[in-house]
């Protein structure tokens, strides 16, 4: 096995441009479990770890660039007021070494329904940066993910970053795993609300082959909300609204048996924590606390 | 995050104050003292060598290939290929075992390598030798095995062809699984051992009967270092083996068996153990090892990679269990019928014991007149099942206590009365007959526990207090607390008439001018603290302060197991009485050298001193240049043999009695829990090392509290789904609850210092305690182990649901 190292973003696009079957590599927490169970051998290793580009991240009004190598660790520590739901998924990931290593462009590159990064991103907004030889593109988040650990990256290009907006209202992030600290998810949640779009955006993790949005459910309660007239009366949101909202979560879903968890507890689990999310991020929009 | 514990409670004062064999208590780091471990410095700066560490030079990779299927004939294995691939030294398979084909610790019924049926999933099928592990692994891959793929035998009741009964004890349709000539696992059938215990009126009537069925999954021990070992040949045929074990002499009886050598050729030291639990009691790649360093005259270094330990190591077996209590009004018990089937596997391994365990105290720490058990430890193509701390004790206690619970709310009692009403005391009779003859302070262990106070009530505030942690799941929503409790005991060391014995040699000499003892065992330390007590005890009878603990190896007679929380009283019995040989002939010089003779003569601080005249002269200065050693065998008190039809006998030595008090919060909504509490209270008759007591305590809980909540090796079809430490869960210590501590210390004169082993009765009523408590806060029956949130949630499976569960489907 070839193991490259660039230490610069234009030599790490011209590695891949040569070597379109080499397997990026960032802080290693997916690809080199993959490695130790000889689920792959790819031909070559592209370590990103040395490309300074990748590790920085910059905001404007309207959103935060986030390079591809910025660890969920300073995710937390320095972006935790900024965005608070990708902030809160991050803390769920792992342990705190595998916090300092992981990155949400690995996350991102791994596309497995079950990354914790996916909910925030798809319910707050997000565009993926691409890059290759031949230039630059934004995906936007929600036509990023194209099967189970599967992307739309093509093989000459690699995650620079993401874009994430910076948040108009509340985000929440609620994630089922069966011991108290450092499990992967049975079924994750994520909800942001927009009350300058009057939207409310949704992301479901390791519920289908891949993060989704519950698009009908975002629909649902925008209108509903709108009908009325919450948004600006900041009013009581009503318990059967949260309760239809997260049903309709629910249908969005279309999860599997495995080791981890049921189906159907996945369903169950998911329309609990939309509604129990959608409370805790309306209360936080009244401007009361989300107890 | 700080566990709170409580120092060991005094002796309190109903015990008496010394045994016969109490010790001076004035040697520094002697017996009842917390001396720092000799391995401390080592491990806590991660210099200390496990036995994943070894290296030499010269030495070649070893890796094993493993049957994908779960049970298959082999009809050929061609190794041409894998043998030709550079690097590679050497490729075997069973037609290279030059003795026995087969091993195993009670019955030699497992291939050293495959001979021609697999008869799990991960069975070793042929050895790789290679200069490097990839090359080796690789190589592996190469060998061509053909399989004729079989359909495995799963369920352990009907792979004896019994059928599953009802609630109400009809028996269902008959079972044909029989009927395939396949389903026949063993020529002597799919029987390992089946255990009756028959005491009373066989046809018992009591005011109040509940019933209950329960499951429990099969945990694996989860030691962090994998099994590892290096076999370096000698240039005449023999073999010196590093190894990470719990029983030096027991492997090398085995291996010299497969081998066909004799005990001079095949030595055997420990390698730096990380955590064993009963995992490292069977053989792993102990011969294999060996036949490739004697085949390739290189030595060899095998160590599995996490996902093979799942498949290279024996777990906990799991049981199917009927219970039927029987009780009149007022809570005592009348009867009790069990019905236990434990899942060995595809291999016997310990099997015939733990079914021992499981049916001699599969009913718990109660008086019960009328009994009627039958435990039966089966053959299945599920991986194999052995030793795992608390050894049948932990399955059976799920089952007892439950119905325990279950009991007392069909009485309209409070289940610690219920408990209380029918415990067991000093001299009451255990279901094998015996009288239990030293203390049993079942009563007080409960009232002490009801008698701590509860934790606060739930603060919403901080997440990491609430079920689901971080992952942020409530904030308060859904979440009922609830309290349990419960209680068990534990046979200390080996039972049914084993010959069970440890070896120790100690040497007295003077070294640089001051008295140095030595001690040396084979006994295992596998991280439990066993170099520290041997080094307390021989500080406390030879009063010297330095102790060397020579490395544990086969040049000294055998330590028996480190299982069975058997070593301290055992190995640490026989450090003492090798100990007082040599003070006897220290006593004895003592009188030479002064020229008169003193009957009141003690070792302390490094003098002989007489009770009268106070010091009297320096041990340096008695023994000058000579030493003295003095090496024994010690055993414990006899045990007997059960009688095969009504399950009587002396079978047991001592026993460990433990009781726990769960308080959880629950998420009822979710199905996450959050245990907030798990108190503990455990008589060990003697401290000896009061820290290592609260440890054991503390990790035992842990690990009971683990098979409770998360801890299962999943199978399907015979497979292994998880064999991981991703998706196989362990507590982490956001899991982990802070846990008061009371230890009682009530000696039993029959054991060295008074003590009972300590490491196994905290494992078995911690999780019975947690079950309870989530049945208290849910309200619902929870007849399977681990719970899993879809359970607590009652999604209507029968695993969960109100009242009495559901029929299984058979």
């Amino acid at each position: 096995m070839e193991f490259l190292a660039p230490t610069t973003l234009a030599d790490a696009l011209a590695a891949k441009a040569e070597h379109p079957d080499a397997m990026p590599i960032l802080g290693g927490t997916d690809v080199m479990v993959e490695l130790n169970f000889d689920r792959h051998r790819p031909p070559v290793l592209l370590d990103l770890t040395r490309v300074p580009e990748l590790a920085e991240w910059s905001r404007d009004d309207r959103r935060v660039r986030l390079g591809a190598g910025v660890s969920y660790t300073r995710v937390i520590d320095e972006l935790g007021h900024v965005l608070p739901g990708l902030a809160m998924a991050s803390r769920t990931v792992g342990s705190p070494q595998i916090r300092n290593r992981g990155t949400v462009g690995g996350n991102l590159g791994a596309a497995s329904p079950a990354g914790d990064s996916h909910p925030p991103l798809l319910a707050g907004g997000a565009e993926v940066e691409l890059a290759s030889l031949a230039g630059t593109r934004t995906v936007p988040i929600d036509e990023f993910y194209a099967g189970v650990k599967k992307h739309v990256g093509r093989p000459d290009e690699l995650i620079t970053a993401v874009y994430v907006d910076v948040p108009t209202g509340p985000q929440q992030f609620s994630k089922i795993g069966t011991r108290n600290a450092m499990v992967i998810s049975v079924s994750a949640f994520s909800l942001a609300l927009h009350p300058d779009r009057r939207r409310v955006g949704t992301g479901i993790g390791s519920a289908a082959p891949t993060p989704r949005r519950a698009a009908d459910a975002e629909t649902f309660i925008a209108g509903a909300l709108d009908d009325d007239g919450l948004w600006e009366s900041k009013g009581a949101l009503p318990d059967a609204l949260a309760r239809e909202f997260g049903e309709r979560v629910q249908t969005a879903a279309s999860p599997i048996d495995d080791v981890r968890g049921t189906a159907a507890y996945r369903l169950h689990s998911l329309a609990v924590m939309a509604r129990r999310t959608l409370a805790w991020a309306w209360s936080d929009y009244q401007g009361g606390t989300n107890a | 995050m700080t566990i709170p514990t409580e120092a060991p409670t005094e002796a309190p004062p109903e015990s008496p104050a010394e045994t016969p064999d109490s010790p001076p208590d004035n040697a520094r780091g002697g017996v009842g003292e917390s001396p720092q471990r000799p391995d401390a410095t080592l491990k806590v700066t991660g210099e200390f060598a496990y036995g994943s560490d070894l290296w030499m030079d010269d030495m070649l990779w070893g890796v094993t290939l493993r049957s994908p299927h779960p049970y298959a004939r082999i009809r050929n294995i061609d190794i041409g290929e894998a043998l030709a691939t550079a690097g590679v030294f050497a490729v075997l398979t069973h037609e290279d075992v030059p003795g026995n084909k087969t091993f195993g610790l009670e019955i030699a019924d497992q291939p050293v390598l495959a001979i021609d049926t697999v008869r799990y999933q991960g069975e070793p099928v042929a050895l790789v030798a290679a200069d490097h592990p990839e090359i080796a692994r690789q190589a592996a891959k190469k060998i061509k095995v053909d399989y004729d793929v079989l359909e495995p035998v799963t369920d352990a009741r009907t792979a004896l062809g019994h059928s599953t009964p009802d609630l109400h004890g009809e028996l269902a349709e008959e079972v044909t699984e029989l009927s395939r000539e396949a389903a026949h696992l063993h020529p002597q059938g799919n029987l390992v051992r089946h255990l009756k215990v028959r005491v009373g009126d066989p046809t018992p009537s009591a005011d109040v009967v509940v019933v209950g069925e329960y499951h429990v999954g099969m945990q694996d021990q989860a030691f962090l270092g994998p099994e590892a070992g290096l076999a370096v040949p000698d240039d005449v045929g023999g073999v010196d083996l590093y190894i990470a074990t719990q029983w030096l002499h027991v492997d090398q009886r085995q291996i010299c068996a497969a081998l066909n050598l004799r005990p001079d050729q095949v030595r055997l030291s420990l390698a730096g153990v990380g955590g064993a639990f009963g995992g490292r009691e069977d053989l792993s790649m102990h011969v294999h090892g060996c036949l490739l360093a004697l085949h390739t005259r290189k030595p060899i270094k095998m160590v599995y990679n996490r996902e093979e330990s799942f498949f290279g190591h024996v777990h906990r077996h799991p049981a199917t269990m009927r219970y039927e209590h029987g009780a009149d009004r007022d809570g005592t018990l009348v009867y009790v019928k069990a019905e236990i089937y434990l899942d060995g596997g595809a291999y016997a391994s310990s099997t015939p014991a733990v079914v021992g365990n499981a049916g001699t105290m599969g009913l718990g720490p109660y008086v019960v007149p009328h009994i009627h058990v039958d435990c039966y430890g089966v053959y299945t193509n599920n991986p194999p099942c052995g030793a795992m701390r608390g050894f049948g004790s932990v399955q059976a206690a799920f089952a007892y206590e439950a119905q325990m619970d279950k009991l007392a709310a069909s009485l309209g009692m409070d289940p610690v009365e219920l408990r209380i009403v029918n415990a067991m005391a000093e001299g009451s009779l255990a279901p094998t007959g015996q009288i239990i003859d030293s203390a049993a302070p079942v009563v007080e262990l409960l009232e002490r526990l009801r008698a701590m106070p509860l934790p606060p009530a739930l603060d919403s505030s901080d997440l990491r207090h609430l079920p689901g942690g971080v992952s942020n799941t409530t904030h308060g929503e859904g979440v009922r607390r609830g309290v349990g409790y419960a209680v068990a005991y534990k046979n200390v060391a080996f039972s049914e008439g084993y010959d069970d014995y440890s070896t120790a040699r100690v040497r007295l000499e003077v070294v640089g001018g001051a008295p140095q003892a030595t001690v040396h065992t084979a006994a295992a330390e596998v991280g439990q603290g066993l170099v520290t007590v041997e080094q307390q005890i021989c500080r406390t009878e030879l009063g010297v302060d330095t102790v060397v603990v020579q490395p544990k190896d086969t040049q000294v007679g055998s330590g028996g197991s480190t299982s069975a929380s058997r070593q301290t009283y055992v190995t640490g019995g026989a450090v003492q009485a090798a100990c007082h040989k040599v003070r006897e002939r220290l006593l004895a010089l003592t009188q030479d050298y002064l020229h008169e003779t003193l009957h009141d003569l003690r070792l302390e601080g490094g003098m002989v001193v007489s009770d009268t005249r106070g010091a009297v002269a320096s041990i340096a200065d008695v023994l000058g240049a000579k030493a003295l050693e003095e090496t024994l065998e010690w055993r414990h008190r006899k045990t007997e043999p059960i009688d095969p039809e009504k399950g009587q006998g002396f079978a047991h030595v001592q026993y460990a009695f433990a009781a726990h008090r769960a308080v959880v919060d629950v998420d009822v909504e979710l199905g996450l829990v959050k245990v907030v509490e798990l108190a503990c209270t455990q008589d060990v008759g003697k401290a000896i090392n009061p820290d290592a007591v609260v440890g054991q305590i503390q990790g035992g809980s842990t690990q009971g509290m683990g098979l409770a909540l998360m801890e299962e090796i999943q199978i399907s079809e015979g497979k292994i789904r998880n064999p991981s430490f991703t998706d196989y869960l362990i507590p982490t210590i956001l899991d982990t609850p802070p846990m008061p501590i009371e230890v009682l210390e009530y000696a039993d004169p029959h054991a060295p210092y008074g003590l009972r082993g300590v490491g196994e009765a905290p494992t078995i009523s911690s999780g019975p305690a947690v079950m309870a408590a989530i049945r208290d806060a849910c309200g619902l029956e929870l007849t399977r182990v681990p719970v899993r949130p879809e359970h607590i949630i009652d999604s209507g499976d029968g695993r969960g649901s109100r009242g009495e569960p559901k029929r299984r489907q058979p």
